[in-house]
Order: structure tokens, then C-alpha cells, then sequence
């Protein structure tokens, strides 16, 4: 009693206390309060919802762990009888998690925090708190439980740390957006995917009409003091790669991932031109050792799985199961079936709509939003995380049909902020369902690609994505400045051309607007808490403001970085022309951009023509009217750049 | 006459001993040209990674593994086709290669490149690059750089906040306490890495270049390469090198030392008492007392290998192979074995004795 007293205490502190940091820090995230309840004081239920991303099984098979992103815990659950076992609180936005090889320690990345948390799984409870790089979102241990692996997605690495004291050991660069890691089963080599392409390596001038590049990082574990990159497996015209998996022979690897066709006129979604949702396949049962990897797609006309995610092989590799976030179901997959499709057809088949009805033996509805996965040591059930509706869906892998739903609790009620949530998320709005906001958006964001929209003219305004954060109050939208409002933005012009479809009514466009009003601005990595600027920051900071050039000269008003970023968030909400017009444009006049989280939203400029900040200025300002900036010299630009990566 | 056979056997054994020059490292070299791979003889600097080997030359970066070359191009990513200096980030096992045109950065056949354009690189020409912990450290044709890789901040060094009359720098040693950068013009640059401050060498004088008394300090402002190891300062020049224990300067010419040239290209210390000179005249090994040169020959193009011991005797070592050219620019170490830069091929030189 004084035990369960006292833990709920601690957690009750430990959320006042969460509550508290987030409130100082102004950061605009719904803020749960901790009650005990009274069947099991020591864990914490929060109001909200619980928003499962991903489940894990114990070694044993006897427990469920299931990561809550939304209400930041673990909900650890009898894996026969799914009772609630015990809640973990842990940091915020956790994005994945793994247990260690002997199931006794459970690591948790903290997306937002920049942490991991350790939890002891005899002792059900957090040990330790480590900080590691920015927005870690996912974390493995090897197999001799010696280093701890972790995916930054905001610095592009994978960290290594000291499995035993959390010391961060070194980074090795991984793709853009890194997110995700796989161990393999023999625990030989750990795979890691990321959900933006590669920035373009040279300067064409065509970038923003390049395929986008991506990548599987491959670090080999053979050296116990090393740990290298020793391959990067090319996944060609891919952005956005998700998770993989390895067969436990290790000779079949299978990774889900979107296939953007960014570079045509999105013109013919009736066509199912806008993305394909795929799987790469490599390995030995694939191909000879550096052959490339295989891709597959897993749509067919009018029968598409949207935003593919999580992939788990059964053990006896008869089966590769992919949950599809947008679409909602899970796709089971006959192995037998799908190599001896690759090994005797002509590729590729990454476009070809009628390849999947080869190897795609069902598709399973589940929940919606459908995340991570994990099927049980003898491959009959599969756990599936349904974020947006708190269940976790039970599928019998003999019957490929769903026996149980767990219900993880939360409100009754849908709010329709959650409605907006849900809709942004589906895939179901658009013609066939072929995909939805979260498309381009990935996890709310944006997707780092250049897309050819149709109303402009095919070939013209080449448009580049930009970030949804923090929106209220930058309108109006799309770089023309011409959708003065959310609603127009994400409605009509949509699903016009869009979808293709006119689905939306009027409350599902109201929720909608509301949730992407509602996506609060991530912490920013490169500006100081709870001190000053860097001097190089100060530095820069007055030349974003200053009035004079260094000539002594005065910058005419609209000219000068403050005037046209003006305000909390960087932008007058007004067009200008900043000479960065190309022949392909109808217009010189651009709406001017928030500034929010800037240093993460690469390429730049409305068409996405430069691929970093420098390039802004070095290359596409050489009449100066994009600001005053050509009397500076290199260091004062750098002083400039680390400044705007604070805002 | 029996019974003075024992003492004139010691004392010929003794005087051949006395004679004899001293067992400096020899080396069969196996040379790599166009011919059987390389992309281009003009080799500017080398780097080993255990069985790896990489080159940078004229016209592209080599990876010599499995006994095969693997050329990586401005088409795979590479900042510019000559590359003038490498280093390795032993930690990830990335290299950095210091290029005419930006510093690349090659990981697992990936290649990132950052540019004065693109980056907050303060001149595309770097001659030369050095890895410590999550800093790169860069010597550009317009001052020094550090990128932090973990934050991605730039921070440049220039006249404005070092001691550095001119901006030409020509090399970079870094270490977790100092990091030394080679200014052509400015002597030797000190950034400690605990205080963040800088300090600098040059000529102690103050009116000549070069010193005007042996050992008075740095021995020529035009430095051109740096090499720190165990706390030991090795310093190259075009006109004789130095070497420096915090205290007290040494100082190396042709005619006090065994060095082939004054002219020296690059400086590789070994540890606080040994190093190697690439010179414009061959390739030499000091061993903290003798010194060893290795070279064609400056008359007939022949193998050669001369000794100088202690008392500035110069013995003729016979050999069959040397460094493909005269003119060194570069050497790592691969175990026992050395790989050495030249302007016509890279060479392998196989460690035989002693």
C-alpha cells in the first residue's frame, strides 16, 4: 500500500512536473493530468487518448508492451487475456521502442525529448533517463547487450551509446530523417531507413526535377569497438521509408516504403499516378550479394495500401503481414508465392497494378491508422498498434482473420479534433483511396520532394512542400499566396486536385482545420535554453534585423530579412518578388514563408531549387533582392544561417 | 701470433661494427600508376584504414581493397576530381577528402560534399582536413574551418579572430588537446582545445622569415605542414622543418641533418621522436638520431637508399625499389608497412628489414 502510495505519488510529481516544463517552455501540446485509479494505484491514466504506435511481445510471450504517443506511457498487458498489467509514463512523443535481448530492459525514445528511457520489465518501472540526439525515434541494443543503437532523425545519424551507462559513443551517418532501426535476427547487422530522400549530391540546377534517392544504412556489428556503415542499399525514386524486416534465416529482407511520382503533373490519380505504396526486397533469396534490391508494389487498381509501415516476416517465412496507416488494413503476403513472381517475371514492378495479385494472398481490415507490429514467437497471432482508435487488433495468422480488438481505454467521446486527426491520416478521401495528407505530410510534417501541380499548368510552378507547423496566423497558403485560407487550402482545392473526389462535408473539413491548426511547433535543437543566443547566433541576429549595409548605406525597408520574415513567425503574410523566378513560373511574386523550424525543412525557395540555406544566398540572390546579403562576407553569412536555424 | 688471433678477430668485429651504418627501416616498394589502376598518377595525399587504402589524386578519389581500385568521381558526388588532402574519422571509419572544390565527406560509398556555396565552408580549395571527436577540422585557401558534425555549425577562423597574418593554410593536425594548422606565410597556428584561445609561432625574429640561429624557433613562416603527436609539434616548410617540445625548437636543414631538400611537402610525426619528410627529392625517415632516404635515384633514376648516422656519415644501402617519383607529397602508415604519395604513383612500400 505505502509502495503503491508512493509510486503514484512519484508519478503524479513526475506529470505536474512534465506539465510544469511544458508550460514554461510555452510549448503548445495538450498536457495530461495524472490520477490514480482505483484499481491500480500505481499506475497513471491520463485524460486523452492513448494513440498506440507501436507493440512488442516479451520473450516469453506472456506480455504486451504497448508505446502510447499521445498519452506518453508504456501499457504493459497480459498477452493471453490483454488485462492492464501496469502504465508507465515516459517522455514525450515516443516514437519506438525495443527490449533488450533478454527482455530485461525496455528502451523508449523520446521523440521530443531528445531522451531514452529505460525500463526495468521486472521492476516495471523506468531505471534511467538518457539524453541522446535530436528526435530519436527508435532504439535497438545488440545482441551482447553492449551498445544501444539509436535513430536521430532531426541530425540524419544513428547514435551509438553505451548500453550500460547510456555515454553516447559516436554517430554514424544514416539517411535524411532517420528514423527507424531492425536488428537482425542473428544480430549481425542493424538496418536503418529514414523519411526524407537524400539531399541531390551535386548541383545541377535540376535538382527539384530529380528522382528522389533513399537509402537502407546497413551497420555491420562484427567489430565489437566499431560498428560501421559498411553499405548503403540505393532505393531509387523512394521518399519516405519506413520499417523493415529479416527473415529469421537473414536471407530475405523486406522494407516498406512510399514511391512519390513527384516529377510528372499530378494529374492522374485515376490512374493511380500519384504514389505507389511498395515494399524493397533484398537478401540472398533475392539476389547475388550487390545486386540491387527488388521493389514490389503492394496496390492493385482500385485496392490500395496506403502509406505502408510495419512488416513482420513469420518465422517460418511463409508470410510477410504490412500494416498500411492510411488505408487500414494489414496485407498478408505469401513469401513462396512473391520470389517466385520476381524470379520469373520481368521487372521492374514497381508500377505495374496487376504484379500484387501474384503474392498478396489477403488484405485485413483493422483499426485506423494502423502503426507497428509485432507477431508472436510462433508466428500465430499478430499485434497490431491502431493509433488513432486506442486498440491494438489481435489477428489469428491461421485464419488471417482479426480474433481479438483490445481496447486500451480513453474517452468515449471523438473530439473532433481527433476527427481532424483521423482524416488527415486516412487515405479514404482520395479517388480509390490511393492516399491522404499524410502522404506528403509525413508524421505532420512535409516530405522533402517538388511536385508538378496540375491548376498551374503542367511543367509550370514547380511547387516545394512545405512544413505544417505552427500555421495559424501565416495565411495566406500555397506560394502564390493565392488560398487565403485553411478550408480553401485543404478543401475544394483538394479534393479537386487532389482526391479527385468531393468527400469532405462540411464538419470533416472543419476538423480537419482544426487539427492542422492544432500541430504544435517541435522544440527547436538549435536555439539555447534557458540562456542567451551563441555569440554567432547574436551576430546574426542583428544582421537579420540591421537597417544598414556595411557600407553605412541604408537597406530599403523592403529589403531587409526583418521586414518581409516580420513577427513571431517570420513571414508579413504578404508576396514579394525575390528574383528567384524561373522560366517555368507563371509568377515572381511569392508568398513570403514562416520561418518556423527552418533549419529542418531543406531544400528552399518555392520551388525547391536550393538545397540548403547558403544556397539561398550564394546562388539564387545575386541581385541582392532577396534581402541585402551580397556585402557580407562568409562568416557573417554562417552568423546569419545559425541564427535562422533558431527560429 | 695464435695467441693474438682472438684480440684482432674482436677488434675487426669491433671496427666493422663501428663502421657498419645504422639498421634503418628497409622496404621492397610495389608502385600503383595508371597502368595498373590508379586514375591518376598525380598523387596528392594517401590514408590507410586497415586493409584499406585511399588516394587522393588529380583525377579522383581510389579505394584500394581486395586488391582492386575503385575510383570515386564529381559523378558519385565528389566535391571536385582533385583531391588534396584526406583524413579518417576513426570512430565511423567516414573519410574526409579535402578537395579542389569542397571538402566530401565518403561514407559507405555515400559521398556528401560541402561547398563555400552549399555550406558554411569557408573556401572551396582545402588543402587539408583532420578528424577529432565530432569536429572536422579544415585548412581552406581562405583561413580555417570546423564543422561540428553533431550540430552542424560552421565556425571560421581567419585574420579577424586569430592571430593569423595570412589566410593560406596549408594543413590541419588535430588532437583532443591542440590542433595545429600549417599558414603558408603565418608559421604555425595553436588553438587549445581546453581554453579556446590561440596562440602562434613564426619567426622569432620578427624581421626575417626564417630564423637567423639554429633552433631560435619556428625555422621558416611558410609552413606547409603539421603533424602532432605525443605532445611533439612537427612542423614542414618549403626551406627545412622543425620540431617543437613545447619549450624548445628543433630544427632540420640539408646541411645539419640528413634531410634530401629543404623544400617539404608534408610531415608525418611517428611518435615525439620519430617522423617522416616528404620532400621534393625523395622520401626521408628520421629516427630521432639517423635518418634514412628513400628515392630513384637524383642522377640515373635507380632504386636508392643512403643512411646518415649520428656523425653525418652517409652509407649506401643497395636496393632495387623505391617510391615511384622524387617528388613525395604524402605518407600513412599501414602496420609496418608505409604508402607513400608521389607525383607519379602511389607506392607500397613492404616493410623487409630489420
Amino acid at each position: 500500500m505505502t509502495r503503491s502510495f508512493h509510486a503514484g505519488l512519484t508519478a503524479l510529481a513526475v506529470a505536474l512536473g512534465a506539465a510544469l516544463l511544458l508550460t514554461t517552455r510555452g510549448i503548445e501540446i495538450p498536457v495530461r493530468a495524472a490520477v490514480d485509479t482505483p484499481s491500480n494505484a500505481s499506475a497513471v491514466a491520463y485524460r486523452g487518448y492513448a494513440s498506440p504506435v507501436d507493440v512488442l511481445l516479451s520473450p516469453d510471450g506472456a506480455r504486451l508492451y504497448v508505446l502510447c504517443q499521445d498519452a506518453m506511457e508504456v501499457r504493459v498487458l497480459n498477452a493471453h487475456t490483454f488485462a492492464a498489467i501496469i502504465t508507465i509514463p515516459v517522455g514525450r512523443v515516443p516514437r519506438g521502442f525495443s527490449l533488450s535481448t533478454a527482455g530485461d530492459r525496455l528502451f523508449v525514445a523520446n521523440s521530443w525529448d531528445d531522451t531514452i528511457t529505460v525500463i526495468d520489465t521486472r521492476a516495471l518501472t523506468a531505471v534511467a533517463t538518457w539524453p541522446v540526439g535530436a528526435e530519436p525515434s527508435s532504439v535497438v541494443e545488440d545482441r551482447q547487450g553492449k551498445r544501444l543503437f539509436v535513430a536521430n532523425r532531426i541530425s540524419n545519424d544513428v547514435a551509438v551509446l553505451d548500453a550500460s551507462t547510456g555515454v553516447e559513443q559516436r554517430r554514424l551517418l544514416a539517411g535524411r530523417g532517420s528514423s527507424y532501426l531492425t536488428l537482425a535476427p542473428d544480430g549481425s547487422r542493424i538496418y536503418a531507413t529514414h523519411i526524407y530522400p537524400n539531399r541531390p549530391p551535386r548541383r545541377t540546377g535540376l535538382e527539384n526535377r530529380t528522382a528522389p534517392e533513399s537509402e537502407i544504412t546497413v551497420i555491420d556489428l562484427f567489430d565489437p569497438q566499431r560498428a560501421a556503415v559498411v553499405d548503403r542499399i540505393p532505393l531509387h525514386r523512394i521518399a519516405g521509408v519506413f520499417r523493415t524486416a529479416i527473415s529469421d534465416d537473414g536471407r530475405l529482407g523486406v522494407t516498406a516504403e512510399l514511391h512519390p511520382k513527384n516529377l510528372v503533373p499530378l494529374a492522374h490519380v485515376e490512374h493511380g499516378w500519384a504514389f505507389e505504396d511498395t515494399l524493397s526486397l533484398f537478401g540472398a533469396d533475392v539476389g547475388k550479394p550487390g545486386s540491387p534490391p527488388v521493389e514490389v508494389p503492394l496496390d492493385e487498381l482500385e485496392r490500395y495500401a496506403s502509406r505502408p509501415f510495419a512488416v513482420s516476416i513469420a518465422p517460418d517465412k511463409s508470410r510477410i503481414y504490412v500494416t498500411s496507416g492510411g488505408s487500414d488494413i494489414v496485407t498478408v503476403i505469401d513469401v513462396a508465392r512473391l520470389l517466385r513472381f520476381i524470379h520469373t517475371h520481368p521487372g521492374p514492378f514497381a508500377q505495374d497494378l496487376s504484379a500484387s495479385a501474384n503474392y498478396v494472398v489477403t488484405r485485413i481490415a483493422v483499426g485506423r491508422n494502423p502503426y507497428g507490429a509485432v507477431l508472436s514467437a510462433d508466428g500465430h497471432r499478430l499485434f497490431v498498434a491502431n493509433r488513432l482508435d486506442d486498440t491494438v487488433s489481435v489477428i489469428d495468422a491461421r485464419t488471417d482473420r482479426v480474433s481479438s480488438t483490445i481496447a486500451l481505454g480513453g474517452p468515449k467521446t471523438i473530439t473532433p479534433l481527433r476527427r481532424g486527426e483521423q482524416t488527415f491520416y486516412s487515405a479514404r478521401y482520395a479517388f480509390q483511396g490511393q492516399f491522404g495528407c499524410a502522404n506528403c505530410h509525413i508524421d505532420s510534417t512535409f516530405d522533402g520532394l517538388q511536385w508538378d501541380l496540375e491548376p498551374d499548368g503542367f511543367g509550370r510552378d514547380i511547387v516545394d512542400n512545405r512544413l505544417l507547423e505552427d500555421l495559424r496566423g501565416t495565411e495566406p497558403f500555397k506560394w502564390n499566396g493565392g488560398n487565403p485560407n485553411i478550408p480553401t487550402e485543404c478543401g475544394p482545392r483538394t479534393e479537386k486536385y487532389f482526391w479527385r473526389s468531393q468527400t469532405y462535408d462540411d464538419l470533416t473539413l472543419t476538423d480537419l482545420t482544426l487539427y492542422i491548426f492544432s500541430l504544435p511547433i517541435r522544440p527547436n535543437r538549435f536555439r539555447p535554453q534557458y540562456q542567451q543566443f551563441t555569440p554567432a547566433q547574436e551576430r546574426g541576429k542583428a544582421i537579420f534585423e540591421r537597417a544598414l549595409d556595411k557600407f553605412g548605406r541604408s537597406i530599403p525597408e523592403a529589403n531587409r530579412c526583418s521586414y518581409c520574415h516580420s513577427g513571431l513567425k517570420g513571414t508579413s503574410q504578404k508576396s514579394f518578388d525575390v528574383g528567384t523566378r524561373k522560366l517555368t513560373d507563371n509568377t515572381g511574386m511569392l508568398d513570403t514563408p514562416q520561418l518556423t523550424n527552418i533549419a529542418l525543412t531543406a531544400p528552399y525557395l518555392h520551388d525547391g531549387s536550393a538545397r540548403t540555406l547558403e544556397e539561398i544566398w550564394t546562388v539564387y540572390n545575386p541581385e541582392d533582392k532577396h534581402g541585402r546579403t551580397n556585402d557580407l562576407t562568409k562568416d557573417e553569412l554562417n552568423d546569419l544561417i545559425e541564427y535562422l536555424r533558431t527560429r | 701470433m695464435k695467441k693474438h688471433f682472438p684480440i684482432a678477430v674482436l677488434l675487426a668485429v669491433a671496427i666493422t661494427a663501428l663502421a657498419a651504418p645504422p639498421r634503418m627501416p628497409r622496404f621492397h616498394f610495389e608502385n600503383f600508376t595508371t597502368a595498373n589502376g590508379l586514375p591518376d598518377n598525380h598523387v596528392f595525399a594517401v590514408l590507410v584504414d586497415g586493409e584499406r587504402v585511399w588516394a587522393g589524386t588529380e583525377n579522383g578519389l581510389a579505394l584500394y581493397e581486395n586488391r582492386t581500385w575503385k575510383t570515386y568521381t564529381t559523378e558519385d558526388g565528389l566535391a571536385h576530381r582533385a583531391v588534396l588532402s584526406l583524413a579518417l574519422d576513426p570512430r565511423s571509419g567516414d573519410v574526409w577528402a579535402g578537395t579542389m572544390g569542397g571538402l566530401s565527406r565518403v561514407s559507405a560509398g555515400r559521398i556528401e560534399s560541402f561547398t563555400q556555396l552549399n555550406s558554411g565552408l569557408s573556401n572551396d580549395v582545402v588543402y587539408g582536413v583532420s578528424v577529432e571527436g565530432e569536429n572536422v577540422w579544415v585548412a581552406t585557401a581562405a583561413g580555417g574551418c570546423r564543422l561540428n558534425t553533431r550540430t552542424g555549425q560552421w565556425t571560421l577562423y581567419t585574420e579577424r579572430n586569430t592571430p593569423m597574418q595570412e589566410i593560406w593554410t596549408y594543413g590541419v593536425s588535430a588532437t583532443p588537446s591542440k590542433v595545429y594548422y600549417a599558414v603558408w606565410g603565418s608559421g604555425v597556428l595553436e588553438y587549445d582545445q581546453k581554453t579556446g584561445r590561440w596562440d602562434k609561432y613564426d619567426d622569432p625574429d620578427g624581421e626575417n622569415e626564417i630564423v637567423l640561429f639554429k633552433d631560435q624557433g619556428l625555422i621558416h613562416e611558410i609552413v606547409t605542414s603539421v603533424s602532432y603527436v605525443d605532445n611533439i609539434l612537427w612542423a614542414a616548410t618549403y626551406f627545412g622543418d622543425s620540431r617543437y617540445d613545447g619549450r624548445y625548437w628543433h630544427n632540420f636543414l640539408t646541411k645539419d641533418s640528413g634531410l634530401p631538400s629543404n623544400f617539404t611537402n608534408y610531415i608525418k610525426g611517428v611518435d615525439a621522436n620519430r617522423a617522416w619528410f616528404c620532400t621534393d627529392k625523395g622520401l626521408a625517415y628520421y629516427d630521432g638520431v639517423n635518418w634514412a632516404v628513400y628515392r630513384p635515384s637524383l642522377v640515373d633514376g635507380k632504386p636508392e637508399m643512403t643512411v646518415r648516422d649520428s656523425s653525418g656519415n652517409v652509407s649506401r644501402i643497395a636496393v632495387s625499389t623505391a617510391p615511384a617519383h622524387n617528388y613525395i607529397l604524402g605518407i600513412d602508415f599501414q602496420g609496418s608497412d608505409i604508402w607513400v604519395a608521389t607525383a607519379k604513383g602511389l607506392s607500397h612500400g613492404i616493410r623487409q628489414q630489420p
